[in-house]
Protein backbone atom coordinates (compact mmCIF):
# COMPACT_ATOMS: atom_id res chain seq x y z
CA UNK A 1 0.00 0.00 0.00
CA UNK A 2 2.61 2.40 0.91
CA UNK A 3 4.35 1.38 -1.85
CA UNK A 4 1.90 2.10 -4.39
CA UNK A 5 1.68 5.41 -2.98
CA UNK A 6 4.88 6.72 -3.26
CA UNK A 7 5.33 5.01 -6.43
CA UNK A 8 2.32 7.04 -7.83
CA UNK A 9 3.68 10.05 -6.26
CA UNK A 10 7.48 9.46 -7.92
CA UNK A 11 4.79 9.61 -11.06
CA UNK A 12 2.91 12.39 -10.96
CA UNK A 13 5.96 14.16 -9.50
CA UNK A 14 8.12 13.56 -12.55
CA UNK A 15 5.70 14.06 -15.47
CA UNK A 16 5.13 17.29 -17.04
CA UNK A 17 1.76 17.43 -19.16
CA UNK A 18 0.06 14.75 -17.96
CA UNK A 19 -2.24 12.14 -19.78
CA UNK A 20 -0.18 10.59 -22.67
CA UNK A 21 2.94 11.51 -21.41
CA UNK A 22 2.94 9.40 -18.28
CA UNK A 23 1.64 6.15 -19.87
CA UNK A 24 5.12 5.23 -20.14
CA UNK A 25 6.25 6.09 -16.62
CA UNK A 26 3.19 4.77 -15.36
CA UNK A 27 4.35 1.22 -17.69
CA UNK A 28 8.03 1.58 -16.19
CA UNK A 29 6.90 1.69 -12.77
CA UNK A 30 4.26 -0.93 -12.80
CA UNK A 31 5.36 -3.56 -15.23
CA UNK A 32 8.96 -3.78 -15.22
CA UNK A 33 10.17 -2.40 -11.91
CA UNK A 34 7.37 -3.75 -9.46
CA UNK A 35 6.37 -6.30 -11.88
CA UNK A 36 2.31 -5.46 -10.41
CA UNK A 37 0.72 -5.86 -13.71
CA UNK A 38 1.21 -7.35 -17.29
CA UNK A 39 2.45 -5.82 -20.63
CA UNK A 40 -1.32 -6.53 -22.09
CA UNK A 41 -2.76 -5.02 -18.56
CA UNK A 42 -0.97 -2.32 -19.63
CA UNK A 43 -2.90 -1.59 -23.18
CA UNK A 44 -6.00 -2.63 -21.26
CA UNK A 45 -5.68 0.55 -18.90
CA UNK A 46 -4.77 2.67 -21.68
CA UNK A 47 -8.20 1.54 -23.43
CA UNK A 48 -10.15 2.27 -20.34
CA UNK A 49 -8.46 5.42 -19.11
CA UNK A 50 -9.53 6.87 -22.55
CA UNK A 51 -13.07 5.33 -22.55
CA UNK A 52 -13.95 6.57 -18.77
CA UNK A 53 -14.55 10.71 -18.13
CA UNK A 54 -11.56 12.41 -16.20
CA UNK A 55 -7.93 12.43 -17.02
CA UNK A 56 -6.23 9.37 -18.02
CA UNK A 57 -3.56 9.54 -15.33
CA UNK A 58 -5.85 9.81 -12.46
CA UNK A 59 -7.86 6.61 -14.24
CA UNK A 60 -4.74 4.69 -14.74
CA UNK A 61 -3.57 5.21 -10.87
CA UNK A 62 -7.02 4.08 -9.72
CA UNK A 63 -7.22 1.47 -11.96
CA UNK A 64 -3.46 -0.43 -11.39
CA UNK A 65 -4.23 0.86 -7.23
CA UNK A 66 -7.44 -1.13 -7.39
CA UNK A 67 -5.62 -4.20 -9.55
CA UNK A 68 -2.99 -4.28 -7.10
CA UNK A 69 -4.82 -3.48 -3.26
CA UNK A 70 -8.28 -3.17 -3.71
CA UNK A 71 -10.00 -0.19 -2.61
CA UNK A 72 -7.27 0.94 -0.18
CA UNK A 73 -4.80 0.00 -3.36
CA UNK A 74 -6.86 2.25 -5.50
CA UNK A 75 -6.74 5.12 -3.00
CA UNK A 76 -3.20 4.91 -2.48
CA UNK A 77 -2.53 5.24 -6.02
CA UNK A 78 -4.97 8.07 -6.79
CA UNK A 79 -3.69 10.52 -3.63
CA UNK A 80 0.46 9.80 -4.40
CA UNK A 81 -0.28 10.79 -8.21
CA UNK A 82 -2.40 13.83 -7.46
CA UNK A 83 -0.06 14.94 -4.45
CA UNK A 84 2.81 16.55 -6.64
CA UNK A 85 0.51 18.61 -8.35
CA UNK A 86 -1.63 19.50 -5.79
CA UNK A 87 1.48 20.54 -3.76
CA UNK A 88 2.96 22.34 -6.29
CA UNK A 89 0.59 24.47 -7.79
CA UNK A 90 -0.97 25.61 -4.73
CA UNK A 91 2.24 27.03 -4.16
CA UNK A 92 2.67 28.66 -7.46
CA UNK A 93 -0.42 30.41 -7.51
CA UNK A 94 0.48 32.45 -4.51
CA UNK A 95 3.13 33.26 -6.58
CA UNK A 96 2.05 33.49 -10.06
CA UNK A 97 -0.19 36.35 -8.73
CA UNK A 98 2.91 38.38 -7.31
CA UNK A 99 4.86 38.39 -10.42
CA UNK A 100 1.95 38.99 -13.18
CA UNK A 101 2.85 43.15 -12.86
CA UNK A 102 6.39 42.53 -13.48
CA UNK A 103 6.85 44.42 -16.60
CA UNK A 104 9.50 41.43 -18.64
CA UNK A 105 6.90 38.52 -16.99
CA UNK A 106 4.08 40.55 -18.93
CA UNK A 107 6.50 40.38 -22.13
CA UNK A 108 7.39 36.98 -21.83
CA UNK A 109 3.48 35.52 -21.28
CA UNK A 110 2.47 37.89 -24.75
CA UNK A 111 4.95 35.87 -26.20
CA UNK A 112 4.06 32.68 -24.31
CA UNK A 113 0.58 32.47 -25.65
CA UNK A 114 1.22 32.31 -29.27
CA UNK A 115 3.25 29.72 -28.27
CA UNK A 116 0.45 27.57 -26.46
CA UNK A 117 -1.91 28.30 -29.58
CA UNK A 118 0.74 25.76 -31.64
CA UNK A 119 0.40 23.23 -28.58
CA UNK A 120 -3.32 23.38 -29.11
CA UNK A 121 -2.91 22.82 -32.87
CA UNK A 122 -0.23 19.56 -32.19
CA UNK A 123 -3.46 18.30 -30.11
CA UNK A 124 -5.95 18.66 -32.73
CA UNK A 125 -4.25 17.18 -34.88
CA UNK A 126 -3.43 14.03 -32.20
CA UNK A 127 -6.99 14.11 -31.36
CA UNK A 128 -8.08 14.05 -35.22
CA UNK A 129 -5.62 11.08 -36.15
CA UNK A 130 -7.33 8.74 -33.22
CA UNK A 131 -10.31 9.70 -33.95
CA UNK A 132 -12.45 7.59 -36.69
CA UNK A 133 -12.88 8.78 -40.02
CA UNK A 134 -15.78 7.94 -41.97
CA UNK A 135 -18.63 10.59 -43.40
CA UNK A 136 -20.72 10.14 -39.61
CA UNK A 137 -17.48 11.25 -37.94
CA UNK A 138 -16.44 14.03 -40.31
CA UNK A 139 -20.38 15.15 -39.59
CA UNK A 140 -19.75 14.92 -35.66
CA UNK A 141 -16.54 17.32 -35.76
CA UNK A 142 -18.37 19.43 -37.70
CA UNK A 143 -21.63 19.79 -36.32
CA UNK A 144 -19.69 20.01 -32.86
CA UNK A 145 -17.35 22.56 -33.91
CA UNK A 146 -20.47 24.50 -35.63
CA UNK A 147 -22.35 24.62 -32.80
CA UNK A 148 -19.66 25.22 -29.93
CA UNK A 149 -18.28 28.33 -31.59
CA UNK A 150 -20.92 30.22 -33.11
CA UNK A 151 -24.10 29.00 -30.80
CA UNK A 152 -24.38 29.27 -26.85
CA UNK A 153 -24.73 26.02 -26.14
CA UNK A 154 -23.55 23.69 -23.44
CA UNK A 155 -20.62 21.69 -23.79
CA UNK A 156 -22.19 19.12 -22.16
CA UNK A 157 -25.09 19.02 -24.19
CA UNK A 158 -22.74 18.30 -27.10
CA UNK A 159 -20.63 15.79 -25.81
CA UNK A 160 -24.20 13.93 -24.62
CA UNK A 161 -25.66 14.20 -28.04
CA UNK A 162 -22.55 13.15 -30.00
CA UNK A 163 -22.70 10.16 -27.37
CA UNK A 164 -25.36 8.87 -28.08
CA UNK A 165 -25.20 9.76 -31.97
CA UNK A 166 -22.55 6.96 -31.53
CA UNK A 167 -24.31 4.29 -29.40
CA UNK A 168 -27.65 4.67 -32.35
CA UNK A 169 -25.15 4.05 -34.63
CA UNK A 170 -23.69 0.46 -33.24
CA UNK A 171 -27.01 -0.56 -32.46
CA UNK A 172 -28.24 0.13 -35.82
CA UNK A 173 -24.69 -1.86 -37.53
CA UNK A 174 -25.61 -4.79 -35.25
CA UNK A 175 -29.15 -5.05 -36.00
CA UNK A 176 -28.24 -5.41 -39.43
CA UNK A 177 -25.73 -7.65 -38.98
CA UNK A 178 -28.07 -9.97 -37.24
CA UNK A 179 -31.20 -9.38 -39.44
CA UNK B 1 -21.09 29.34 -1.68
CA UNK B 2 -18.00 29.00 -3.70
CA UNK B 3 -16.24 26.15 -2.40
CA UNK B 4 -19.55 24.16 -3.05
CA UNK B 5 -19.13 25.97 -6.56
CA UNK B 6 -15.99 24.77 -7.06
CA UNK B 7 -16.36 21.25 -6.26
CA UNK B 8 -19.93 21.05 -8.19
CA UNK B 9 -18.00 23.03 -11.25
CA UNK B 10 -14.98 19.99 -11.28
CA UNK B 11 -17.37 17.93 -10.95
CA UNK B 12 -19.00 18.45 -13.74
CA UNK B 13 -15.63 18.74 -15.95
CA UNK B 14 -14.22 15.39 -14.21
CA UNK B 15 -18.04 13.65 -15.36
CA UNK B 16 -18.25 15.15 -18.54
CA UNK B 17 -14.62 15.00 -20.53
CA UNK B 18 -13.36 12.01 -22.30
CA UNK B 19 -10.16 11.46 -23.54
CA UNK B 20 -8.00 13.80 -21.24
CA UNK B 21 -5.27 16.46 -21.61
CA UNK B 22 -6.29 18.74 -24.26
CA UNK B 23 -9.94 17.35 -24.82
CA UNK B 24 -10.89 18.45 -21.00
CA UNK B 25 -9.83 22.16 -22.38
CA UNK B 26 -13.33 23.06 -24.06
CA UNK B 27 -15.69 22.10 -21.02
CA UNK B 28 -12.82 23.89 -18.70
CA UNK B 29 -12.84 27.21 -20.73
CA UNK B 30 -16.47 26.85 -20.65
CA UNK B 31 -16.80 26.35 -16.88
CA UNK B 32 -14.28 28.64 -15.61
CA UNK B 33 -14.90 31.48 -17.78
CA UNK B 34 -18.97 31.22 -17.15
CA UNK B 35 -18.22 31.43 -13.41
CA UNK B 36 -15.69 34.59 -13.97
CA UNK B 37 -12.99 32.53 -12.02
CA UNK B 38 -10.62 33.20 -15.15
CA UNK B 39 -10.21 35.37 -18.39
CA UNK B 40 -9.35 33.90 -21.53
CA UNK B 41 -5.76 35.26 -21.67
CA UNK B 42 -5.42 33.94 -17.94
CA UNK B 43 -6.32 30.40 -19.04
CA UNK B 44 -4.01 30.35 -21.75
CA UNK B 45 -1.17 31.46 -19.24
CA UNK B 46 -2.14 29.16 -16.99
CA UNK B 47 -1.57 26.23 -20.05
CA UNK B 48 1.62 27.07 -20.00
CA UNK B 49 2.16 27.17 -16.40
CA UNK B 50 0.57 23.68 -16.31
CA UNK B 51 2.85 22.32 -19.16
CA UNK B 52 5.88 23.45 -17.29
CA UNK B 53 4.80 21.99 -14.49
CA UNK B 54 4.34 17.96 -13.06
CA UNK B 55 0.96 16.95 -13.12
CA UNK B 56 -2.27 16.49 -15.68
CA UNK B 57 -3.74 19.49 -16.72
CA UNK B 58 -6.88 18.98 -15.03
CA UNK B 59 -5.41 18.20 -12.16
CA UNK B 60 -3.39 21.65 -12.32
CA UNK B 61 -5.49 24.11 -13.23
CA UNK B 62 -8.33 22.56 -10.45
CA UNK B 63 -6.13 23.53 -8.10
CA UNK B 64 -4.88 26.74 -9.45
CA UNK B 65 -8.46 28.46 -9.31
CA UNK B 66 -9.16 26.69 -6.39
CA UNK B 67 -6.57 28.37 -4.57
CA UNK B 68 -7.46 31.60 -6.18
CA UNK B 69 -10.86 32.00 -5.54
CA UNK B 70 -11.00 29.81 -2.06
CA UNK B 71 -7.90 29.58 -0.69
CA UNK B 72 -6.31 25.85 0.41
CA UNK B 73 -9.34 24.38 1.11
CA UNK B 74 -11.13 25.45 -2.35
CA UNK B 75 -8.03 23.65 -4.21
CA UNK B 76 -9.03 20.68 -2.34
CA UNK B 77 -12.64 20.94 -3.25
CA UNK B 78 -11.77 21.65 -6.64
CA UNK B 79 -9.30 18.98 -6.59
CA UNK B 80 -11.47 16.35 -5.07
CA UNK B 81 -14.16 17.14 -7.53
CA UNK B 82 -11.96 17.02 -10.64
CA UNK B 83 -10.65 13.38 -9.45
CA UNK B 84 -14.27 12.01 -7.45
CA UNK B 85 -15.64 10.62 -10.87
CA UNK B 86 -13.05 9.04 -12.15
CA UNK B 87 -12.26 7.54 -8.96
CA UNK B 88 -15.61 6.11 -8.44
CA UNK B 89 -16.11 5.20 -11.98
CA UNK B 90 -12.70 3.14 -12.41
CA UNK B 91 -13.96 1.19 -9.31
CA UNK B 92 -17.19 0.37 -11.04
CA UNK B 93 -15.55 -0.42 -14.45
CA UNK B 94 -12.40 -1.95 -12.74
CA UNK B 95 -14.56 -5.18 -11.03
CA UNK B 96 -16.24 -6.03 -15.26
CA UNK B 97 -13.45 -4.65 -17.03
CA UNK B 98 -13.13 -7.60 -19.59
CA UNK B 99 -17.21 -7.26 -20.74
CA UNK B 100 -16.94 -3.27 -20.44
CA UNK B 101 -13.84 -3.31 -23.21
CA UNK B 102 -15.93 -4.99 -25.85
CA UNK B 103 -19.38 -3.89 -24.85
CA UNK B 104 -20.94 -2.77 -28.37
CA UNK B 105 -22.53 0.47 -26.60
CA UNK B 106 -19.17 1.80 -25.30
CA UNK B 107 -17.18 1.48 -28.45
CA UNK B 108 -20.49 3.02 -30.42
CA UNK B 109 -20.33 5.84 -27.74
CA UNK B 110 -16.64 6.32 -27.94
CA UNK B 111 -17.09 6.83 -31.86
CA UNK B 112 -19.61 9.28 -31.35
CA UNK B 113 -17.59 11.42 -28.54
CA UNK B 114 -13.62 10.78 -30.52
CA UNK B 115 -15.00 12.80 -33.54
CA UNK B 116 -17.24 15.20 -30.72
CA UNK B 117 -13.74 15.82 -29.27
CA UNK B 118 -12.07 16.94 -32.60
CA UNK B 119 -14.72 19.60 -33.12
CA UNK B 120 -14.56 20.85 -29.28
CA UNK B 121 -11.04 21.59 -29.26
CA UNK B 122 -11.06 23.44 -32.78
CA UNK B 123 -14.12 25.54 -31.31
CA UNK B 124 -11.96 26.39 -28.14
CA UNK B 125 -8.86 26.92 -29.95
CA UNK B 126 -11.14 29.23 -32.54
CA UNK B 127 -11.78 31.62 -29.05
CA UNK B 128 -8.51 31.41 -28.02
CA UNK B 129 -7.10 32.44 -31.43
CA UNK B 130 -9.03 35.56 -30.75
CA UNK B 131 -7.79 36.13 -27.36
CA UNK B 132 -4.56 36.14 -28.30
CA UNK B 133 -4.05 37.52 -32.12
CA UNK B 134 -6.91 40.61 -31.10
CA UNK B 135 -7.24 41.14 -27.26
CA UNK B 136 -8.83 43.81 -28.04
CA UNK B 137 -11.72 42.54 -30.12
CA UNK B 138 -11.76 41.72 -33.55
CA UNK B 139 -11.01 44.42 -36.01
CA UNK B 140 -9.05 45.40 -38.68
CA UNK B 141 -6.73 47.85 -37.20
CA UNK B 142 -5.27 45.37 -35.27
CA UNK B 143 -4.06 43.64 -38.15
CA UNK B 144 -0.76 46.38 -38.54
CA UNK B 145 0.43 46.44 -34.93
CA UNK B 146 3.59 45.08 -34.32
CA UNK B 147 2.63 42.94 -31.40
CA UNK B 148 -0.01 41.07 -34.17
CA UNK B 149 2.74 40.33 -36.38
CA UNK B 150 5.09 39.02 -33.52
CA UNK B 151 2.34 36.72 -32.23
CA UNK B 152 1.64 35.52 -35.71
CA UNK B 153 5.46 35.19 -35.89
CA UNK B 154 5.80 32.55 -33.06
CA UNK B 155 2.72 31.03 -33.77
CA UNK B 156 4.36 30.13 -36.98
CA UNK B 157 7.57 29.17 -35.87
CA UNK B 158 5.78 27.05 -32.94
CA UNK B 159 3.21 25.29 -34.76
CA UNK B 160 6.42 23.75 -36.97
CA UNK B 161 8.46 22.75 -33.86
CA UNK B 162 5.31 21.20 -32.30
CA UNK B 163 4.79 18.92 -35.01
CA UNK B 164 9.09 18.11 -35.15
CA UNK B 165 7.95 16.66 -31.69
CA UNK B 166 10.15 19.48 -30.13
CA UNK B 167 9.10 19.57 -25.96
CA UNK B 168 6.34 21.79 -24.81
CA UNK B 169 8.48 22.85 -22.10
CA UNK B 170 10.90 24.09 -25.18
CA UNK B 171 8.53 25.94 -27.18
CA UNK B 172 7.16 27.89 -24.03
CA UNK B 173 10.57 28.81 -23.52
CA UNK B 174 11.80 30.06 -26.86
CA UNK B 175 7.95 31.70 -27.22
CA UNK B 176 8.96 33.74 -23.86
CA UNK B 177 12.18 34.81 -25.29
CA UNK B 178 10.71 35.91 -28.50
CA UNK B 179 8.55 37.88 -26.51
CA UNK B 180 10.34 39.40 -24.02
CA UNK B 181 12.91 40.76 -26.72
CA UNK B 182 9.94 41.88 -28.70
CA UNK B 183 8.53 43.50 -26.05
CA UNK B 184 11.74 45.63 -24.78
CA UNK B 185 12.38 46.67 -29.07
CA UNK B 186 9.03 47.56 -29.77
CA UNK B 187 7.52 50.67 -29.73
CA UNK B 188 4.11 49.94 -27.87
Amino acid sequence: MISLFFTFMKIGLFTFGGGYAMLPLIQRETVENKKWISDEDILDIVAIAESTPGPIAINAATFVGYRVGGFLGALAATVGIVLPSFVIITAISFALVKFQDVRWIRFAFNGIRAGVLALIVKALWMMYKQSPKGIIAYLIMLGAFLVTAFLPVNVVFVILTCAAVGIARALIVSRRDKG
Amino acid sequence: MIYLDLFLAFLKIGLFTFGGGYAMLPMIQEEVTAHGWLSQSDLIDFIAVSESTPGPFAMNIATFIGTRTGGVFGSLCATLGVVLPSFVIILIVARCYQKFKTSRLVVGAMNGLKPAVVGLIAAALLSLSQTVFFPTGLSVSVLGTAQFFVSLGIFAVAVVLAFKKLHPILIILLSAAVGVTAGYLLPT
